[in-house]
């Protein structure tokens, strides 16, 4: 190819998170576009916990928005590149950093939450379940300390369960806009990430956050964090 | 209360001690309680607030200058009564609360948005206080009827700074549609600095003045880099998911509806603009001539 094909590495650059979550990927053009993921349940499939109008538009408009500028900036990226344009790559950036990171994060998100009859707010068990007790105490100081965070954010943003994968050591984490957890450190790991941006609930919860964080847990896929945890811990 | 008074020394005349520490508990990211760094023009705003006659013991819920279903369809009265009733006012009640027993209590809004700015090392009542302002003056940004297009000085300054009104809008468009996340598009006028920051231009010359569109993230605002700020619109989902969910059709909605014509008021751009004078001027002279008057007392 006269362009040369750039790695997806290199094109996603925010870290191999893409590939190991499964994000889909399609190769147009001599790069690798990312698609939209299905959602692994219905769109009512969450609810009372989340509304079915949320999640439709929460997937189909505004993850959707994210693949479809995430692959306009990686085609313009790839025109700056052929052309040796230098400004031009540096001002894609910040454009690539936030659809990219709003691909990743949301590719997460769904894959974090369940429908209570398959298992979702269901508390681990194994090893995430006895690490989460031998680190914070209780499932319970988890919640709290994560719904704490989630409702003092400011502005848009996500709260994360983390784990480090050099040590095992789980953290909780926040991230503004669409930065993935890959900027608070490069051996972090999403065990479970949620989504605090207005858009998330706003539909049925309106101004009070601290509903929709106490409900979203009725619908946690714990054995999807379980399943990470142990892949990832060393 | 958890706030705190540092004790500093102060010279006769000044009651108040001018410097604060953040709550504990507030907001871990904050760390360990520190002292304001103080500005010469900060001192001076301070001693100003210690004077006489200028307490009021809280702030209060302004009421839009229009009634709640007055903007329709462009905003909805249900997006207006969630947006005005629970987020503006849960922001003044927050602050209140946050204020209460600190020497920030009767200071006026725009001097703690600023004093609490601490050049970007926000201290807890920012959010707040910030977010409190830029409710009020994006009421104001807005009428029934509005729209249109300015006149006469602004019209020209417009021309000169952006090329054309339809060029501006365009970029006020673009810039609200692309902030990444939850803020504030802007249009202010800077006089005398410099693009970065807060930076004062050491050259200060005619060209410096100008028309900016600006975008803020969060609750951030233009006058924190002394910019006078002249409309905005809100880009945070709150303020038009009900109605749109697509942040691109209420931009396009909102925008038209700015009172353009209002603004027309503002002249002399271009020549001697004192804050003062700027203040006098000022379609949103009710705010500024309360932060204006700190600035220029000397
Ligand atoms: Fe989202
Ligand atoms: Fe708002």
């Amino acid at each position: 190819m006269a362009l040369g094909r750039l790695s997806r590495k290199a094109l996603l650059g925010l870290g191999g998170n893409g590939g190991r979550l499964g994000i889909g990927l399609g190769l147009v053009r001599g790069f690798e576009t990312v698609t939209l993921p299905d959602l692994p349940y219905d769109y009512g499939a969450l609810e009372p916990a989340i509304s079915a109008e949320i999640m439709l538009l929460h997937h189909q408009k505004h993850h959707q928005a994210y693949v479809s500028n995430y692959n306009k900036a990686l085609e313009q990226l790839q025109d700056a590149i052929s052309k040796g344009d230098v400004s031009s790559v540096v001002k894609l950036q910040s454009a690539i950093k936030f659809n990219g990171g709003g691909h990743i994060n949301h590719s997460v998100f769904w894959k974090n939450l369940a429908p209570v009859q398959e298992g979702g707010g269901e508390p681990p068990k194994r090893s995430l379940g006895w690490a989460i007790d031998t680190q914070f105490g209780s499932l319970e100081s988890i919640v709290v300390k994560m719904n704490t965070e989630g409702a003092a954010l400011q502005g848009s943003g996500w709260v994360w369960l983390a784990l480090d994968k050099e040590g095992t050591k789980l953290s909780i984490e926040t991230t503004a806009n669409q930065d993935p957890l890959v900027t608070k450190g490069a051996t972090l790991v999403p065990l479970l990430g949620i989504d605090v941006w207005e858009h998330a609930y706003y539909l049925q919860y309106k101004n009070v956050k601290p509903d929709y964080l106490k409900n979203i847990w009725k619908v946690v896929n714990w054995k999807y964090a379980s399943e990470v945890f142990e892949k990832e811990s060393p | 209360m958890a706030a705190l008074l540092a004790p500093v020394a102060t010279t006769k005349p000044i009651s108040l001690p001018c410097a604060l520490v953040p709550s504990t508990g507030l907001h871990g990211n904050l760390g360990s309680p520190r002292r304001l760094q103080w500005t010469k023009k900060m001192q001076r705003l301070c001693v100003r607030k210690a004077g006489p006659g200028k307490v009021t013991a809280k702030f209060e819920l302004k009421p839009p200058p229009y009634p709640l279903n007055a903007l329709e369809p462009h905003m909805s009265k249900d997006t207006f009564e969630y947006h005005w009733g629970k987020h503006h006012r849960t922001y003044v009640e927050n602050l209140n609360k946050q204020i209460a027993g600190t020497e920030l209590e009767g200071m006026s809004l725009e001097d703690i948005v600023v004093m609490t700015y601490n050049k970007g090392d926000f201290l807890p009542p920012f959010n707040n206080a910030a977010q409190v302002w830029n409710h009020d003056f994006f009421w104001e940004s807005m009428k029934p009827g509005g729209g249109g297009k300015p006149s006469g000085e602004l019209l020209q300054v417009i021309k000169r700074d952006f090329g054309s009104f339809e060029k501006f809008v365009g970029d006020f468009k673009t810039a609200a549609a692309t902030q990444f996340g939850s803020g504030w598009a802007w249009l202010a006028y800077k006089a005398n600095r410099l693009g970065v920051g807060n930076a004062v231009n050491p050259n200060p010359s005619e060209e410096d003045k100008k028309l900016v569109i600006v975008k803020s993230p969060n609750a951030v605002n233009p006058l924190v880099w002394d910019y006078y700020p002249l409309l905005t619109i809100d880009v945070w989902e709150h303020a038009y998911y009900l109605d749109f969910q697509v942040s691109s059709v209420i931009i396009k909605g909102i925008v038209p509806a700015f009172p353009y014509s209002h603004l027309c008021r503002v002249s002399r751009l271009r020549g001697r603009c004192t804050r003062a004078a700027f203040a006098r001027i000022s379609l949103y002279a009710r705010n500024f001539i309360v932060y204006c008057e700190c600035f220029s007392a000397d």
